[in-house]
C-alpha cells in the first residue's frame, strides 16, 4: 500500500554481527545505565515525614469560614448544596437567636452542615456558588478511615478554628523567624 | 586429636556459620535495596533507620506464619525438600579459607575450617547436591508449577555443572592443585590474580556460578511471572523461608569461591611491601577477602536489575553450545600456552 503520511519507515532487521551476538557488551551497556540509576537523586517523598507541598490552586478539604469578628460566614442559603453535581452538601437551617450575635453573621445559620468527602469530586462548584464566602476547598486531601460513616463530615471538622488572638501572636512570631 | 584443635576449629565453625546467616540475611535487604536504588526508589526504610531492621521483621514474619502442607504431598519429602537445600548450602563453605594464619600466644590457627586436598570437588559435589533439595521439594508438592520448575532446575544445573566443570579444569592446568588454599595461597600480591590467566574462564564460570544459584538470568526454576513461584509454590511459613535462605546463603558462597579462586581470595595489592606484622596482614585479609565476596554480592544483584530472563532455549543453547565448546577451547588454549611457557621460558 502506498503510503498517504509519508512517515512510513520500513524497519531493516540485519542479522546481527558478531559482536551484537557476543551479548557480552550489550550486557555492559545495560549495567551502565542500572549504574547511572543507582545514583541518581530518588523520585521518592517519604511521606509521613516529608510532605509534597500541594500546588496553589489544589482543591482539598472544605472549610467553612468565619469572617474578621470570628463569626460563621454561612447564611444556610443552600446554593452550594444546590450547585453541587455530586449531592455532598446536606444541611439545616436555623435562625439566630438573640445574644448569638458574635457566633454568626447572618440572621440564618447552618444549624447542621454535612459533607459526603466520599461523594464530594472536589470539582470547586461550591466555593463558586457561594454569596457569602462562606465555603473554600483550601484544606489538605481527606484522609483515610474505615467507615463510611466517617466520611460524612459535620460542622466540626468543617467549621474554621475560632479566631484567637494567642494563635495569631504566634503566626505573627513565627513569620518574624522566617 | 588434641582439644585445643577441637575447640579452636569449633569456634572457627561457629563463627563462619553466623557470619554466612548474618550476611544472607542481610542480603535480603541489600536485594531490595539495590532494586530500589536501579529503579530510583528508596527501597524500604521503614523498619529501623534505613530498613536495617527489616530482615528481622521479615524473620519474625516467616514464624508467624501457618504452615500448610498440601492434602496430596508427600509429607516426608516436602519437609527434607528444604531441609537439604539449607544444609547443602551451609556446608559448602567448609573448604573456603578465610584468611591466613593468626598467631595467638605460641599457637598457629589456620582461618580455615577444613584444608582437604579436593576442596573444589568438595565445593562442587556439595553444590551439584544441592539441586536435590530443589527437585525434592518441587516433585514432592505435587503440584505441577512445582513440578515443571523442579525438572527445569535439575536441568539447568546439570547443563550448566558442564561448562563450570570445564571452566575450573583450565584453572587447574595452571594452578596445579585442587586445594583452594593452596590456590589462594598462589595468587599472592595483586599481579598473581587468576584473573589475569584465566580471563575466559572466568567469565564462563561466573555465568554458570549465575545459574547454578538460579539468579536472574537464569531464574527459570522460581520464575514468578510463568509458574507461579516454581518449586516453592507450596511452600509457606519458614520451609519458604528457608529455600529464600538457602538461595542467598549459595549466593555468598559462589561470591566467596569466586574471589578465592579468581581474585585472589585474602590476597590484596601490596601485602608484603607494608611491612606489617602476620596478624595484621591476616586481618586486613580477612577484610579484604570479604570486600571482594561483597562486591560480588552486588555484581549479582546489578545483573539481576538489569537483565530480563532467559527463555527455556535460549537457556539450553547458551549452555550446551555456547559455553561448553567455549570452555573446552579455553581448556586447549590454556594448554598450548602452558606449554610453550615451558618450553621456551
Amino acid at each position: 500500500m502506498e503510503s498517504l503520511s509519508n512517515r512510513k519507515k520500513v524497519l531493516e532487521q540485519k542479522p546481527m554481527n558478531f559482536w551484537e551476538r557476543m551479548y557480552l557488551p550489550a550486557i555492559i551497556k545495560g549495567m551502565r545505565i542500572t549504574i547511572r540509576h543507582f545514583f541518581k537523586k530518588k523520585a521518592t517523598v517519604s511521606y509521613p515525614e516529608v510532605e509534597r507541598p500541594y500546588s496553589k490552586n489544589y482543591r482539598g478539604m472544605h472549610s467553612l469560614k468565619r469572617d474578621e469578628e470570628g463569626r460563621e460566614r454561612c447564611t444556610a442559603c443552600g446554593l452550594c448544596a444546590l450547585s453541587c453535581p455530586a449531592e455532598a452538601i446536606s444541611m439545616i437551617s436555623a435562625e439566630r437567636k438573640k445574644g448569638e450575635e458574635h457566633l454568626y453573621r447572618e440572621e440564618k445559620y447552618a444549624a447542621v452542615y454535612e459533607i459526603n468527602m466520599l461523594r464530594c469530586i472536589f470539582c470547586g462548584l461550591c466555593e463558586e456558588a457561594c454569596p457569602k464566602e462562606a465555603i473554600y476547598l483550601d484544606g489538605p486531601h481527606v484522609p483515610a478511615d474505615y467507615l463510611r460513616k466517617d466520611f460524612i463530615y459535620g460542622k466540626n471538622k468543617l467549621v474554621e478554628e475560632r479566631f484567637d488572638v494567642n494563635l495569631l501572636e504566634m503566626a505573627n512570631l513565627k513569620q518574624e523567624i522566617n | 586429636m588434641e582439644t585445643a584443635f577441637i575447640i579452636e576449629k569449633f569456634v572457627l565453625i561457629t563463627i563462619v556459620f553466623v557470619l554466612t546467616l548474618v550476611i544472607a540475611m542481610y542480603s535480603t535487604l541489600a536485594e531490595r535495596k539495590v532494586a530500589g536504588f536501579m529503579q530510583d526508589r528508596n527501597g524500604p526504610d521503614r523498619a529501623g533507620p534505613f530498613g536495617i531492621l527489616q530482615p528481622l521483621a521479615d524473620g519474625g514474619k516467616f514464624f508467624f506464619k501457618e504452615e500448610i502442607i498440601p492434602a496430596g504431598a508427600h509429607k516426608s519429602l516436602f519437609i527434607a525438600g528444604p531441609t537439604i537445600a539449607i544444609i547443602t548450602a551451609c556446608i559448602s563453605s567448609a573448604v573456603i579459607p578465610w584468611g591466613q594464619q593468626l598467631t595467638i600466644g605460641d599457637r598457629v590457627i589456620d582461618l580455615q575450617v577444613a584444608d582437604i586436598n579436593v576442596g573444589i570437588l568438595y565445593v562442587f559435589g556439595v553444590i551439584a547436591l544441592g539441586v536435590y533439595g530443589i527437585m525434592l521439594g518441587g516433585w514432592a508438592s505435587n503440584n505441577k508449577f512445582s513440578l515443571m520448575g523442579a525438572i527445569r532446575a535439575a536441568s539447568q544445573s546439570i547443563s550448566y555443572e558442564i561448562a563450570m566443570g570445564l571452566s575450573i579444569i583450565a584453572l587447574l592446568m595452571v594452578t596445579q592443585t585442587l586445594s583452594i588454599k593452596d590456590i589462594v595461597a598462589q595468587q599472592s600480591g595483586f599481579v598473581n590474580w587468576n584473573i589475569w590467566v584465566q580471563p575466559l574462564g572466568f567469565i564462563i564460570f561466573v555465568t554458570c556460578a549465575f545459574a547454578e544459584c538460579n539468579r536472574v538470568p537464569f531464574d527459570l526454576p522460581e520464575c514468578e511471572t510463568e509458574l507461579v513461584g516454581g518449586y516453592h509454590t507450596e511452600y509457606s511459613s519458614m520451609k519458604l523461608g528457608l529455600y529464600m535462605f538457602s538461595e542467598y546463603i549459595n549466593m555468598f558462597v559462589s561470591s566467596a569461591v569466586m574471589s578465592a579462586l579468581y581474585f585472589g581470595g585474602y590476597n590484596f595489592p601490596f601485602m608484603n611491601d607494608l611491612g606489617l606484622s602476620q596478624n595484621w596482614i591476616t586481618i586486613i585479609g580477612v577484610l579484604a577477602f570479604f570486600l571482594k565476596i561483597f562486591a560480588f554480592i552486588f555484581f549479582f544483584m546489578w545483573i539481576r536489575w538489569t537483565l530480563p530472563r532467559f527463555r527455556y532455549d535460549q537457556l539450553m543453547n547458551l549452555g550446551w553450545k555456547i559455553l561448553i565448546p567455549l570452555a573446552i577451547a579455553n581448556i586447549v588454549l590454556t594448554g598450548i600456552i602452558t606449554l610453550i611457557k615451558d618450553t621456551y621460558w
